[in-house]
């Protein structure tokens, strides 16, 4: 009986893996499909991304990051590259988990199935594209900074981890919460902007620093404070986690472990956030769609 | 071990209906709360058993719950009280098809909603083909299915859903999409698994096909159950249920039309007088007497003697005998049907009859409970049993040195 009841379990898990794997067969496979250049535009996309913001802020406004610390690279293009990408699977991976029980709503209301999965196979497709075009982005690195880039680049994959980590557990708590409140995505939409600029995707951290100077130099205070904007700048974990994959690609050094420690707390508290909302409210939002 | 292929226990659920929904943060805040709501009762205290191997009807009007049990029952909505019981691999066709994208070719749907009812890849791999031939889009396989027919697309959808093999299926007016070809496929596959010891539970408007195709079924009105039996008996009460059911003042319900009426039921001894208590071997004759109002074209009478359990122990029925009169002209009549014998075991029974124009859903009357007869014990009787077998213990033999050959 035990037995039986064992192999059931066993059988059922596989069967969710199935299923998983399947939704993001379909996530991958849909995504570009009936296009002309399929899946290069994975890789056409960041790169118009990284030349337009390139030109725009390096060349106009000459935004100047650090050289790398081991590669020595210094190219602003690149630098931002890494930034670019990163925030699109943050971001898109929230985004796309956030709207995954409302655009499976049809599913939902006809057919049983572990839920979870849906919102997990938005964020490991994201998490497919974002690899191919991190990859991209290190080759070229590897190219202009030599070989070195090799010793540190398997950093990814723990970085990778907890970035889908983050990703699902955000993601989760947002695709109840849009069951019930519609209008979040808007609010979201809002936030998105404001982190667009505070996480340093095309600000370099002396921008900020010198932004800080200024601000003490001038004896601006907030409620008889001097205003922290550096230390928010840095507590932010999008920034930490542009930070870390900046200096596995960009820098070919190790993450400070400081941000290590910090995205490792981050990603464990969003999924366990998450994964308690959702044990919550998966049964019931089914009859709110 | 019961083998109960589903169990329902008093399940009750509510929906919240809300005034002037709102699903937003706005009008949340602004208004300090979530918009008002009233509880909305889709299902009352409902249970009911489906045994393994039956195929089990849902009937009801629009929207007295039948989905929302069948939903249940799947796992994709929570009851808010009660329990419900399921026993092997379940597959649920409350919409085939669902989960196709429109993007994807009907090959990559087909792994992905096999995928979702639960199949594994290997195991679609094995059955494609079987799937592809059943649902008959051979030609358009590799197509977008956003370029199937809908036709074509329920097709695939209920290819790939019939193929899950499972042990329970839960049907939700499936069948009233595709045409009759597809239809008439779809009847047959489900009377293959029947066979098989399958369990179907089915939803439909359809009342031939309930009345033909499920064995059980039960009606629900306004989220409560109404009745449960066997699903001739449930049609009849459920397309009878227009007209109210009268009760009579000399004991007795009637039900119909009323374009003829039963005026009296008796039975008849052996002698031709009128009884109330017979022996379980003698023979007896059942007499209608009726009132015709109108002229009623082809009518089937039928009578039934049901124990004290509404079972019906005997049935003759004017179709299965192919007695049907041509036409039954306004006035008075009277008919006789001979019994050879009510062999039941001692009780209190009840003789019924019905008379409807053939083909009608409603009967012209349903006359029940009105004429109470009693059964003595024969010299054969035994207890703990529903029929009188006429039988005897005979032929002890002991003491033999070895088995018998
Ligand atoms: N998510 C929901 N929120 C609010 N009310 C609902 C919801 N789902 C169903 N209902 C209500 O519950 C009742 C029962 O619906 P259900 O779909 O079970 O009816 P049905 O018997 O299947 O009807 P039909 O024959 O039309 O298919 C209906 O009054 C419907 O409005
Ligand atoms: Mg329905």
């Amino acid at each position: 009986m035990t037995a039986g009841l064992e192999r059931e379990r066993s059988g059922s898990r596989t069967i969710t893996v199935n299923l998983l794997k399947n939704l993001t067969l379909r996530e991958v496979r849909s995504e570009y499909k009936r296009t002309a250049l399929g899946r290069l535009w994975s890789l056409i996309n960041p790169l118009a991304q990284i030349a337009i913001y390139g030109v725009v802020f390096g060349v106009i406004f000459g935004a100047e990051p650090e050289p790398g610390i081991n590669s020595g690279i210094h190219l602003f293009a690149l630098w931002l590259g890494v930034g670019i990408v990163t925030w699109g699977f943050i971001n898109g991976g929230i985004r796309e988990a956030m709207q995954s029980f409302l655009s499976y709503q049809g599913l939902l209301k006809k057919v049983s199935l572990p839920r979870w999965t849906l919102p997990a196979s938005k964020v490991l497709a994201k998490g497919i594209t974002y690899l191919t075009e991190i990859l991209v982005v290190a080759i070229i690195c590897g190219v202009l900074g030599g070989w070195e880039i090799l010793l540190r680049i398997w950093m990814l994959v723990p970085l990778l981890a907890l970035t889908a980590m983050f990703i699902y557990g955000i993601g989760l708590v947002l695709a109840i919460g849009i069951v019930y409140f519609r209008d979040l995505e808007h609010f979201w939409g809002i936030l998105t902007q404001i982190f667009f600029y505070a996480s340093g995707i095309m600000i370099p951290r002396t921008t900020v620093e010198a932004a800080q100077a200024s601000l003490d130099a001038g004896g601006h205070t907030l409620l008889g404070a001097p205003i922290p904007l550096l230390a928010l700048f840095e507590a932010n974990p999008v920034y930490q986690f542009l930070t870390a994959y900046r200096r596995v690609v960009y820098d070919f050094a190790f993450p400070e472990w400081q941000i290590m420690l910090s995205l490792a707390l981050w990603s464990i508290g969003a999924l366990v956030v998450g994964l308690f909302v959702y044990s919550r409210y998966q049964a019931k939002i089914v009859e709110e769609l | 071990m019961t083998d109960n292929a589903v169990e329902v226990r008093n399940v009750s659920k509510t929906f919240r209906v809300y005034h002037d929904r709102n699903q937003s943060i706005k009008a949340t805040v602004l208004k300090g709360g979530r918009a008002k709501y009233e509880e909305f009762w889709a299902l009352r205290d409902v249970s009911l058993e489906v045994p393994k191997g039956l195929t089990f009807g849902l009937l009801g009007l629009n929207g007295s719950g039948k989905s929302t049990l069948l939903k249940c029952i799947a796992g994709i909505l929570q009851p808010n009280e009660g329990s419900i019981t399921t026993r092997g691999r379940m597959a649920a066709m409350l919409e085939v098809g669902s989960g196709f994208h429109p993007e994807l070719s009907g090959r990559e749907n087909v792994y992905l909603n096999g995928a979702i009812l639960g199949m594994s890849d290997r195991e679609i791999d094995r059955k494609l083909d079987s799937i592809i031939d059943f649902a008959g889009v051979e030609r358009f396989i590799d197509h977008p299915v956003k370029n199937y027919s809908s036709g074509m697309y329920v097709r695939l959808g209920f290819s790939v859903a019939i193929h899950t093999q499972p042990e329970l299926m839960l049907v939700d007016e499936v069948l009233a999409v595709g045409d009759k070809d597809f239809q008439a496929k779809c009847l047959s596959k489900f009377d293959e698994l029947k066979e098989e010891g399958k369990t179907v539970v089915v939803v439909s408007h359809s009342m031939g096909t309930m009345r033909t195709f499920c064995d059980r079924a039960a009606w629900l009105q306004e989220g409560e159950l109404q009745s449960v039996g066997t699903a001739a008996e449930v049609v009849d009460q459920y397309a009878g249920s227009g007209e109210p059911v009268i009760e009579l003042p000399g004991g007795g319900k009637r039900r119909g039309s009323g374009e003829a009426i039963f005026t009296r039921i008796q039975v008849l001894g052996a002698d031709g007088l009128p009884r109330d208590e017979f022996a379980p071997d003698e023979p007896v004759r059942l007499r209608l007497d009726f009132e015709a109002k109108e002229r009623i074209n082809r009518p089937v009478f039928s009578a039934s003697v049901v124990n004290a359990h509404q079972l019906n122990m005997f049935r003759i029925n004017g179709i299965d005998r192919k007695w049907i009169p041509d036409v039954l002209e306004p006035g008075f009549g009277s008919l006789e049907i001979e019994v050879s014998s009510l062999p039941f075991a001692s009780g209190d029974y009840h003789v019924n009859a019905e008379l409807r124009e053939q083909g009608s859903p409603v009967p012209a009357d349903d006359l029940r409970e009105a004429c109470p007869i009693k059964l003595r014990r024969g010299d054969q009787w035994t207890a703990r049993s529903l029929v009188y077998v006429p039988s005897a213990f005979d032929g002890l033999k002991m003491g033999l040195s070895a088995p018998r050959s």
